[in-house]
């Protein structure tokens, strides 16, 4: 308890002092590397400890600032599901910023790179940890910013016109955000997500809560990138740095899919019969329209976003059964997918730096001269088609076990046959990229090796997902039951006031 | 005065989404600043506006007047309009530099990025 009450706000204060003191010293690459590791490593240390120390609460801890107790005061959440998801994305931010060292140049450290790295990395595990709706939307627009701005910073022609689209969509989905916990604060009273899930458990067909419900699924659906408000991503993220579209790839998406677990399973889940087919229904249309898009694609990271998307989709799924089973199901997948398409993403980047193009006619060759990195692709890679013993396999089939046990034979049907066009394009990539001879070069280019640093972590990762599949699925199904038990407490709240 | 601030709220959000559904860079700009006015007018009144007493606690009471309107809604509009003012600023430099580069205001001619 104690120790937890100083690690929360200690894994945003790190990464922002961090941030601030790197804006001191950005006209010496060196130090800006230094630093952002050293930042980036403090957070994932300290992430690792919270998520430890949290395995050992019975229940959720309440960390309230200023000495008002909640609902009144502003409070961090930390339950299974946000200790979760602050480590991952902590191991994510990590190996993003090993990769970083390699790949951005003196202008970008110039241009505070680092310090929006590391901004968007204390606002990410803020936005995972706050229990408070509007503190929610303030996160989210921290973590906006400063991916505005990395996206920005290259100032190339395409970067510009990819950003343009990306923050215009972003700021419509923030307004719609406000909009949605502007009127449900009005009929509840309350913007503490716990304390809502409580008061508005009553009134669930109340025309202001569907309203507010609306416009928050409007707003989490274009950050989650569902069907059908997904056309930003693979308009913005391919143009992108590596760095940056792989922590964007892993993280940003995850952080809508978060919300939506957080507003409709938890605080709204007591609505679960009226979003619950929604959410299957989006989830099958995100899940086909993402990897029918990724097989008419031939760019490296065109591709992968496309499989963002379609990954969406089951976590969506898994959302729409409200099961207990299926949330642990779809946390499951997530902490999967958040490690794996992260690591699709760097090695994406290696790809690009090898062979010098992400169009898949252009390149060819890595297979018989670099080996190494060949394998190393074709760990996420089998890993995000659901080939076993890797993580994926166990998350899709966790997915799939609930539609069945539920009955839903259709989504369980979509959710195998996307499986196996999933691995056609990941097929697609390593016949080009790797099995072909390049096209034009006898040579590759040289790979820092400290850019294969993070490929390495992170699949050994999903290697060990696979082996210890046991104990992360234990840890998930606390998360899952620590989730639905809000909604719990409140329809028995619902049932004593009659 | 509910129903008016209703009316205003829903003329601004479509003037708004007329304006973002433009091709023109400029026009989605003033489209997004007042899609940010209407969504913190919609926070502001969605609370309550009681009966036109102010939110804070007369000098002499210790409570506030008992139809004065909810304080924290106000805040939260307070730090909204912070928010949408800070990415306002951001978003002009963007489409600027947009501008400037492709030298192109129409968004659709914007299309590199889709091939």
């Amino acid at each position: 308890m104690t120790q937890l009450s100083f690690l929360a706000p200690l894994l945003v204060l790190v990464p922002f002092f961090f941030g601030t003191v790197s804006i001191a010293t950005r006209n010496v690459p060196a130090v800006q590397r230094f630093l952002v590791v050293l930042a980036s490593g403090a957070n994932f240390a300290l992430a690792g400890w919270l998520f430890l120390e949290d395995q050992k609460q019975d229940a959720p801890t309440e960390v309230s600032f200023g000495a008002w107790e909640t609902p009144v005061g502003i409070a961090f959440f930390i339950d299974g599901l946000s200790a979760l998801m602050v480590v991952v994305a902590a191991l994510i931010g990590f190996c993003g910023a090993l990769f970083a060292c390699g790949e951005i140049g003196r202008t970008l450290w110039r241009r505070n790179y680092a310090f929006f790295y590391l901004l968007l990395l204390g606002g990410i595990n803020g936005a995972f940890l706050t229990g408070d709706l509007f503190n929610m939307f303030v996160w989210f627009e921290v973590m906006l910013i400063a991916s505005f701005a990395m996206i920005v910073l290259g100032r190339r022609k395409h970067t510009l016109e990819g950003a343009t689209k990306y923050v215009v969509i972003n700021m419509v989905s923030s307004f719609f955000f406000l909009s949605g916990l502007g009127i449900l604060y009005g009929k509840a009273g309350s913007l503490n997500l716990a304390d809502i899930a409580s008061r508005v458990a009553e009134s669930n067909s109340d025309p202001l809560i569907l309203t507010s419900g609306a416009l928050l699924l409007i707003a989490f659906g274009i950050k989650a990138g569902v069907f059908p408000l997904y056309f930003w991503l693979p308009a913005s993220y391919p143009h992108a740095g590596f760095t940056t579209a792989a922590v964007f790839g892993g993280l940003l998406t995850k952080v809508g899919v978060y919300a939506l677990f957080r507003v409709f399973g938890g605080a709204l889940g007591f609505a679960s019969e009226l979003t619950g087919p929604i959410f299957l229904v989006v989830g099958a249309a995100t899940m086909i329209m993402g990897v029918l898009g990724a097989a008419s694609q031939f760019h490296v990271r065109r591709i992968l976003s496309f499989h963002i998307i379609s990954q969406i989709g089951y976590l969506v799924l898994g959302l729409g059964l409200f099961t207990q089973g299926a949330f642990a199901a779809a946390i499951f997948y997530t902490a999967h997918h958040i490690l794996v398409k992260s690591n699709l993403f760097f090695s994406a980047g290696l790809i690009a730096r090898a062979t010098g193009s992400e169009r898949l006619e252009r390149i060819g060759g890595l297979f018989k001269e670099r080996p190494l990195l060949a394998f190393l692709f074709l760990i996420p890679a089998l890993s995000l088609g659901g080939i076993p013993p890797l993580s994926g396999f166990f998350a899709k089939f966790l997915i799939i076990r609930e539609t069945l046990r539920e009955e839903a034979w259709i989504y369980a049907g979509i959710a195998l046959a996307v499986g196996v066009i999933t691995l056609f394009s990941m097929t697609k990539i390593w016949a080009e990229a790797f099995w072909k001879d390049h096209p034009r070069r006898e040579k590759l280019d040289r790979i820092k090796p400290i850019q294969v640093v993070p490929v390495i972590l992170l699949a050994t990762g999903t290697i060990l997902i696979g082996i210890f599949v046991q104990p992360v699925h234990e840890v998930s199904e606390r998360a899952a039951t620590q989730l639905i038990e809000q909604n719990q407490v409140a329809t028995v709240a619902e049932a004593e006031t009659p | 005065m509910d129903l008016l601030l209703a009316i205003l709220i829903g003329l601004l959000a479509a003037v708004a989404v007329y304006l973002i559904l433009d091709r023109n860079l400029f026009r989605i700009l003033i489209g997004l600043a007042l899609l940010a006015q209407a969504a913190n007018l919609l926070v502001f009144s969605a609370a309550g506006l009681g009966d036109g007493t102010t939110a804070v606690i007369d000098k002499k009471a210790d409570a506030p007047a008992e139809n004065a309107p909810d304080a924290l809604a106000q805040a939260l509009v307070l730090t909204a309009i912070v928010i949408s003012f800070g990415v306002l600023a951001f978003c002009i430099t963007l489409l600027k530099r947009t501008h400037r580069r492709s030298s192109q205001s129409d968004i659709s001619a914007l299309s590199h990025i889709d091939s």
